[in-house]
């Protein structure tokens, strides 16, 4: 596969006053784009298989008619102007979570997977972020940027504009709960109901596995199921699947949500303090919507995004992570994905001299710690230790080398200080 | 009925005495449970048998009438022998001596050979009960009989508890006595005294069939109607009980019934309604082995008539066949049972509160985790969670005394005794031993299933906050490696549900040639312990990163007590000649800041890696040693 990518031109007024123009190769990533093409061909992949599959079903008029049918929708959602470092990385946000709670998931799954045996694979998520995935990493990376980038966006939307109320009407003889398809049925009541589900393409290297994706979600949880693709989901599968996984998903959602407020506080997370609603609409910046509602209705703790809004009054600084070996990732630098664009709160020079710092760790295969002082006067620091890759931030001008450094230090034993990260 | 059906047994070894016949009488003793069995009076000798006293007591006593009553004080030292209704005699028991006699209407003073009266109460009763065990006597009174007024023997004292009376089944017809001995029995059940009373026709008349009514008589305090055991037939009942069940015999059907008072029952507000645990069964057939002379004894044994007429019920556990001269203890098998409850749940229930619990306890974990008899995750987490909520309340029991003990506590609070290990314990040593280790072995078990059972036996000591042990861990470990589920184990390890340890760390180093995540996943967990920081240096060190070893150390702060000969040798190893020279330089740096000298001392062993150092760089690139 090949990408074609103008270079930026400026046009400048030479001496003479006519205008010439000047190519700006610098201000591409190479590896960003490349990236991006890669991930291009995963995310065909993902729902079409393989080319040479395409090829052998039914030769190049086929392939062609599923590459035409499939980039043509996809190329429009790809801003390649807002790439950057992270779409190098392909990274997955893991949410962080206690030991008990993420027992209680695996117990579910392990329960779900029991009862609805059909089901094959499962992957975890909680507020767009990772948890759980029973497919293998690679297949669940590109799941991952489809969820996150698409799908979930999608659904945002509507509940954003309070759409489709959550609260579903309460049915006879059934749990009242927040569960819900984002992918098949949108209503099980509803005896014309079409049972329809992407097909996905895993383990494209040796076994070869075609499934239909079923997405569920009960308030910031979402569960894909994976059912083999020979199998065709019936209306009763999709209502059975309802009434077992909806009642126990909304009790875990709310459980992790709570939990994991209890961790915030008990672990002087940067931000640590309660923000009830009513000081967010102060600050003007929040409106309250479904979106920033807490899962446990009426405890006025509110989870993630409001960290999200609170830390644009400029912290210290602000970092990028990503570890190779499980393709963590994690950054303050990315606002919160929306369908529409992703978001950075630096400048795109700063981006680009992280783009630059990570070319740098790549050539060489061992550790590594670059600074740079940015014309704007940030200092950009790049470390590399092992498989993780750490890029920081700095917002202090003034500061110097050795208190960089030392800033640096700082910031590795708070948010890093139980892995082996070199200093 | 299959052999494996019947949950109640005899035991083995009965007590066997001679039959009751015209000239030879029988009675038992409920305080020393033993058996007389007097000849002609005693004249032509008495036996006497214990359950376990393997050596009978024989004597001959003079025959002076009758005997209506024979028993031995505690510990057989004095014997009475009542012979009419007024009068009991008494004699100071010696074996193998004549017995001299002396008479008493009622303290006994063996040195005096007297008797004296401690303390007397005037009541109207119409007939007793006294229960051993608990030094508790209940005496009916009134003219129904009904109201029953219980003392307490303490030390010589006796106290009176407060009287109650007992609902009869409908309004007395008559004024006459109309609340029998039969019908009442005292036991102790789960450390608590209760009055068990055989109502034979409910009170409520829709409900037919008799029931047993349990009243609670606590040593302060009123006696409170607790729990109704529902029979649901009528007829000729008998009581046990064993192993803190109540055993109800019928004798119509020849089968009983069990109840557990600590199982889950119907609570009206009041009381706790009761039915059986299981099905009616009959005890199991017991076969009489026919004693004679050898030759003889190729004759197969008589098969034993159970429920028998001649059968008499003592408690809390004895039947006692007078007429065919056996004594038993009722036993309840456990074994059995396990697959006459289906709720796994309500099985776990009743076997954590049996006493010979724990190994039936395992076989039916194992039963449950094979691939034919395969129980739902729900059912084993539930049946994990109360086998570890067992678990748990001893260890905090255990822990609890520990720490009394370690406060000093044991002086002043003479109360405070070691938690003793019941059979209901069963630990995550017993686990592994006996279910999970050949649980994970089995070929025929789909891997999913077994990982699905490890978790949710983590999950369970999570979730009552038992530590888990690093062998339960490496089972999880070992299991996805061999199915090659990699990216299983490292999630498990990134969200720290295997727990740090070093076994695990090394078993993780072990794994870095399947998958090199390991290597990374295992650095961190030694990271983490904080106290493998020296495998941490062994670890970089083996993999030539020299210097990431050295900044290691020196970020902890402990380079200055470091063997620079071990990290020159392994920069020599990389035949990196700028790596060497730095780890070179670095430990001349040290040597000039700890002793203002940048040489190595003999000591450090070094002399082969300044050689080499001089070889490639030249003696002037040697460090000179700082001068003011």
């Amino acid at each position: 596969m090949v990408m074609v990518v103008r270079n930026p031109i400026i046009e400048k007024q030479s001496k003479d006053g006519k205008p010439v123009v000047e190519y700006q190769e610098e201000e591409l990533l190479d590896k960003v784009y490349s990236s991006v093409l890669q991930q291009c061909y995963s995310m065909y992949k993902l729902f079409n298989g393989t080319f040479l599959r395409a090829m052998e079903d039914g030769g190049l008029k086929l392939l062609k008619e599923r590459l035409e049918k499939f980039f043509h929708r996809y190329l429009q959602t790809l801003h390649l102007q807002s790439c950057d470092l992270l779409d190098i990385f392909g990274g997955i946000s893991f949410f962080p979570l206690d030991k008990m709670t993420y027992l209680k998931i695996q117990s579910f799954i392990n329960r779900v997977e029991e009862s609805l045996s059909i089901v094959k694979y499962t992957a975890f998520l909680y507020n767009d972020q990772l948890i759980w995935s029973g497919l293998e990493q690679d297949d669940m990376r590109i799941l991952y940027k489809y969820l996150t980038t698409s799908l979930f966006p999608r659904h945002i939307e509507p509940e954003l504009a309070g759409r489709d109320s959550p609260i579903r009407a309460e049915m006879p003889g059934n749990l009242q709960h927040y569960g819900r398809f984002l992918t098949g049925p949108l209503n099980l009541n509803d005896p014309e109901a079409k049972c329809r589900f992407p097909k996905i393409f895993v383990n494209t290297d040796d076994t070869y596995e075609a499934l239909h994706l079923i997405v569920y979600k009960a308030m910031s949880a979402a569960v894909c199921f994976m059912i083999e693709a020979s199998v065709q989901p019936t209306l009763d599968f999709c209502r059975r699947l309802d009434s077992i996984v909806g009642p126990q998903l909304t009790v875990l959602a709310s459980d992790i949500c709570e939990q994991f407020n209890i961790n915030k506080r008990i672990s002087g997370f940067v931000l640590c303090c309660v923000f009830t609603l009513k000081h967010l609409t102060d600050l003007g910046r929040v409106r309250p919507s479904p979106r920033w509602r807490c899962d446990r209705l009426g405890s006025g703790v509110l989870s993630v995004p409001v960290v999200v809004a609170l830390s644009e009054k400029e912290p210290q600084f602000k970092f990028i992570y990503f570890n190779h070996m499980n393709l963590a990732e994690k950054s303050t630098i990315h606002m919160r994905k929306t369908p529409s664009v992703s978001l950075t709160s630096v400048h795109p020079d700063l981006m680009k001299i992280l783009g630059d710092i990570n070319s740098d760790f790549t050539r060489v295969d061992e550790d590594e710690e670059i600074i740079v002082k940015a014309m704007s006067d940030y200092w950009v620091v790049g470390k590399k230790s092992d498989q993780r890759e750490l890029y920081v931030i700095l917002n202090q001008k003034n500061a110097n080398l050795i208190e960089v450094n030392e800033e640096v230090k700082k910031l590795c034993a708070t948010q890093f200080n139980n892995i082996f990260f070199l200093d | 009925m299959g052999e494996e059906d019947y949950y109640l047994e005899l035991c083995e070894r009965p007590v066997h005495f001679e039959k009751a016949n015209p000239v030879n009488c029988v009675f038992f003793d409920e305080a020393n449970k033993q058996v007389f069995a007097v000849r002609s009076g005693g004249a032509t000798g008495v036996v006497v048998k214990g359950p376990d006293d393997r050596n009978p007591i024989s004597f001959r006593m003079e025959d002076k009438g009758e005997v209506k009553c024979i028993k031995f004080s505690l510990e057989n030292k004095i014997l009475a022998v009542q012979r009419t209704s007024k009068t009991v005699d008494f004699s100071n028991f010696i074996p193998d001596s004549s017995q001299l006699e002396y008479t008493q209407e009622c303290k006994v003073l063996p040195e005096k050979r007297s008797l004296k009266l401690l303390k007397s109460q005037n009541i109207n009763v119409n007939w007793y009960l006294y229960c051993p065990e608990s030094a508790v006597i209940l005496l009916s009174t009134t003219v129904l009989g009904n109201v029953l007024q219980p003392f307490y023997f303490r030390a010589g004292t006796m106290s009176k508890l407060p009287k109650f009376e007992i609902e009869l089944p409908a309004a007395p017809k008559s004024t006459k006595l109309n609340l029998s001995e039969r019908d009442i029995a005292m036991a102790t059940i789960y450390g608590q005294l209760y009055v068990l009373f055989l109502r034979h026709h409910s009170r409520t008349s829709n409900s037919t069939g008799a029931e047993v009514v349990l009243y609670h008589l606590p040593r302060e305090g009123a006696c409170k109607k607790m729990h109704i055991l529902k029979l649901s037939r009528t007829g000729k009942f008998a009581l046990n009980v064993v192993d803190n069940l109540v055993v109800v015999h019928h004798q119509d059907t020849e089968t009983s019934v069990i109840f557990d008072i600590r199982l889950r029952g119907e609570f009206d507000g009041t009381v706790t309604l009761h039915h059986p645990v299981l099905p009616a069964r009959s005890i199991h057939p017991y076969q009489i082995p026919v004693a004679g002379p050898a030759p003889v004894t190729s004759q197969s044994p008589v098969p034993c008539k159970l429920y028998s007429s001649s059968w008499i019920v003592f408690q809390p556990d004895i039947i006692i066949s007078a007429s065919q001269g056996y004594l038993w203890n009722l036993q309840v098998k456990l074994q059995p049972i396990v697959n006459l409850l289906p709720d796994k749940g309500r099985l776990m229930d009743f076997l954590l509160q049996r006493k010979e619990c724990k190994m039936v306890i395992l076989s039916v974990c194992s039963q449950m985790l094979t691939e034919s008899d395969r129980a739902t995750l729900p059912v084993i987490a539930t049946v994990f969670d109360k086998l570890n909520q067992e678990y748990k309340k001893y260890l905090d029991a255990e822990q609890n005394y520990t720490m009394a003990m370690e406060a000093g506590q044991s002086r002043s609070s003479p109360l405070l005794r070691r938690p003793v290990r019941t059979q209901a314990v069963v630990d995550q040593s017993d686990m592994y031993t006996h279910v999970l280790s050949a649980f994970t072995e089995k070929k025929e078990t789909p891997h999913k299933f077994v990982i699905a059972v490890l978790m949710e036996y983590i999950r369970s000591l999570n979730q009552f906050q038992i530590a888990v042990q690093h062998y339960l861990h490496e089972l999880v470990i070992k299991t996805l490696v061999q199915h090659n589920l990699f990216y299983m184990l490292h999630q498990f390890l990134q969200y720290h549900v295997l727990s740090d340890s070093k076994p695990l760390a090394c078993l993780l180093l072990s794994l870095e040639s399947f998958y090199p995540p390991a290597h990374q996943l295992s650095l961190d967990m030694l990271k983490r312990l904080s106290t493998a920081n020296d495998e941490i240096v062994e670890v970089l060190l083996s993999k030539h990163q020299v210097l990431a070893a050295l900044r290691f150390i020196r970020g902890i702060g402990g380079h200055d007590n470091i063997s620079a000969r071990k990290f020159l040798d392994a920069a020599k190893q990389t035949d990196d000649h700028m790596l060497f020279y730095t780890i070179f330089r670095f430990f001349e740096q040290r040597n000039q800041r700890l002793r203002g000298n940048p040489s190595f001392t003999p000591g450090e062993h070094c002399e082969e890696h300044v050689a080499f150092f001089k070889q490639v760089f030249g003696d002037q690139a040697l460090m000179r040693p700082a001068t003011f």
